[in-house]
């Protein structure tokens, strides 16, 4: 019955399909693949990652064309991109934006994890390939932003390199590796171009690969947090499920508009994002003997940052910044709460999650700032409230008073 | 059990071993093959020749005055520090991390008060230990941004951390040692090289 109605009409089509699954490959994942009818607002940003995915790979292999990955050339060849290239001054905007919009979304992705218990039970696999690709992510934007060589790429760089020569024993040794050379150089530019644009892409696409077929193997939750396949039709298809094409392809490229216009806004009309996507400092070509008055990284990396300068010592600080990052992935398991929405959860999850995020905020601000004495007693404050949520976590969410979750989609 | 049914254990668990051994060898080829990846990180020959010692006139300097130079890629500063400097150093050892410098990196030559070979001259290199910035040069007593306990010294914007005019980090800030002292040599008496110990004349 299904392989009748999947048979194709098109003679070329049929063709094709007699030798690559592409129609079925199409009605697993796209065409008649069911999901919740219930999606919202937070469900937009999974596809809006993928369009600024290949924003970036479309724009970055255009400015591979002009730009020079070397100590001597490169600050000006991005000059040279921004002045006498046609229209590049768009495409490297397109880029650098990019990269912040890239942080935004899956920021807010995350955070879609965090309210309606998508990492738990039986998608931790999807959450645990999605943190390696927040991983990927944070290292490809790093080696991005040394490109241009300027100040900030430089002394970011020194600093974030810097931070392996903390492990005891192989510390040192392992940061002139990674430098390539005893500072930050030549070597260390053109390595980082070559992982910037080839590996760690790669990479990228392979996961997000992943992420998808993960997805589509256990089916997408919803803000409810009911599993659709539990209430099937006659002929097998979830009732509170709707195919992905055209429904959601639809309203996916509705919210591609609105980003768009936004996106289209800051490339247009603000490009710098006031000093927070291109900082000010990186206007001035590298120079290796003066660090800037005050260097702070991009927006997206500061709330690990403040993190990091909280501590006032070497290894516990990198290593609180690196646990901060590295207790997101044990989230399935920290949160013991069978009830998956925060619709129908506790008044505790409520709380806590509300301290994560304003932590989250808080401390990406202080990232930002310079650290005065008054400024890294309230980082702090709000380190300890963050790691809080992790510790408290595990044990409140075993006795937390849930409301009764609906059988179906409401 | 017939005849060809323990043919058939047989060869299972020799099957077995051959895939044993196929792994194991193909693990020790992968390992061996990713000898020269692994390796061509390292910095290469040129980085490694590319040390050679430089050389600064020191006759121009002005009490209190820093002079910057470049050796190997980072900056080496010269600090021609006051009689008032000089007093005030010892007075910090109670808020110093390593006053003594035990565990810090310096020329055995330079293990002393000043850590220096001659007391007015500081030779040092300027990356902060914490995660390798360039401190600034704050040279004045209760400079303005640094509050009226401040003695003189130098402070790391990135991450809040101070030393004093010796190069010693104080206490409560992230970098864990003194600032390093490079190996260096005078070659007359306002005339340094740096990358060089005074005996051997080659570091």
């Amino acid at each position: 019955m299904q392989t009748q109605e999947n048979k194709p009409q098109n003679s070329l089509l049929a063709w094709i399909d007699a030798r690559y699954p592409l129609v079925s490959t199409w009605n697993l994942h796209v065409g008649q693949y069911y999901a919740p009818k219930n999606f919202n607002f937070w469900y937009f940003f999974g596809s809006l990652a993928l369009l600024v995915l290949v924003n970036q790979i479309l724009t970055g292999v255009w400015l591979t064309m002009s730009f020079k990955p070397s100590a001597v050339e490169a600050f000006n060849s991005v000059e040279y991109i921004m002045r006498d290239v046609e229209w590049g001054w768009l495409i490297r905007y397109l880029h650098s934006t990019g990269a912040s919009a890239f942080f935004i979304v899956i920021y807010l992705h995350m955070m879609r994890g965090l309210l309606y218990g998508s990492y738990k039970n039986p998608r931790e696999l999807i959450w645990l390939i999605g943190m390696l690709l927040f991983l990927v992510l944070m290292a490809e934007a790093f080696m991005g932003y040394l490109l241009p060589w300027g100040q900030m790429s430089f002394w970011g760089a020194q600093v974030i390199i810097s931070l392996f020569g903390a492990i005891p024993v192989i510390g040192p040794d392992l940061a002139v590796w990674i430098r390539g050379d005893f500072v930050i150089s030549d070597a260390t530019l053109n390595r980082f171009f070559a992982l910037h644009v080839i590996a760690l892409p790669l990479v990228l696409i392979i996961l997000v690969f992943m992420h998808i077929v993960a997805l589509h193997q256990v089916g997408s939750n919803n803000p409810d947090g009911v599993e659709i396949k539990k209430y099937k039709n006659d002929q097998g298809l979830p009732i509170d499920g709707i195919p992905f094409h055209p429904y959601y392809s639809v309203k996916d490229l509705f919210g591609t508009s609105v980003f768009l216009f936004f996106f289209a806004v800051v490339v247009f009309y603000m490009p710098e994002g006031g000093g927070y996507f291109l900082e000010k400092p990186n206007f001035e070509p590298a120079n290796p003997l003066k660090t800037p008055d005050h260097i702070a990284p991009v927006w997206y990396f500061t709330p690990f940052y403040a993190i990091l300068r909280a501590v006032p010592d070497k290894l516990l600080g990198v290593a609180a910044m690196g646990g901060a990052i590295a207790v997101l992935f044990a989230m399935p398991w920290l949160d013991r709460c069978k009830v998956k929405s925060i619709r129908y959860r506790g008044v505790s999850y409520k709380i806590l999650l509300t301290m994560l995020v304003v932590s989250f905020v808080v401390l990406g601000w202080l990232g930002t700032q310079p650290a005065t004495p008054e400024l890294t007693k309230l980082a702090r404050i709000f380190t300890a409230a963050y790691f809080l949520f992790f510790i408290i976590l595990p044990f409140t969410s075993v006795s937390e008073r849930t409301k009764p979750v609906p059988e179906r989609v409401s | 059990m017939s005849s060809n049914e323990q043919q058939d254990v047989k060869n299972l668990t020799r099957r077995k071993v051959l895939t044993a051994a196929t792994g194991v060898v193909g693990a020790a080829g992968a390992t061996f093959l990713a000898v020269p990846f692994v390796s061509s990180w390292q910095p290469s020959e040129k980085a490694k020749a590319a040390g050679a010692p430089v050389e600064a006139d020191l006759s121009q300097m002005q009490p209190g005055q820093m002079l910057t130079v470049s050796w190997r890629g980072k900056p080496v500063w010269i600090v021609k520090r006051t009689s008032r400097m000089l007093e005030l150093l010892p007075t910090l050892n109670a808020n110093l991390r390593d006053p003594q410098s035990e565990s810090s990196d310096q020329p055995a030559y330079c293990k002393n008060t000043f850590r220096s070979t001659k007391e007015e001259y500081l030779v040092v290199i300027g990356i902060c230990t914490h995660l390798g910035c360039a401190p600034l040069y704050r040279p004045a007593e209760k400079s303005a941004d640094m509050g009226d306990d401040w003695k003189g010294g130098f402070f790391c914007p990135c991450h809040g951390s101070t030393y004093d005019l010796a190069g010693r980090v104080f206490q409560g800030v992230p970098a864990p040692k003194n600032l390093e002292i490079p190996p260096y040599r005078y070659l007359s008496d306002s005339v340094i090289r740096i990358g060089e110990d005074p005996e051997e004349g080659v570091a």
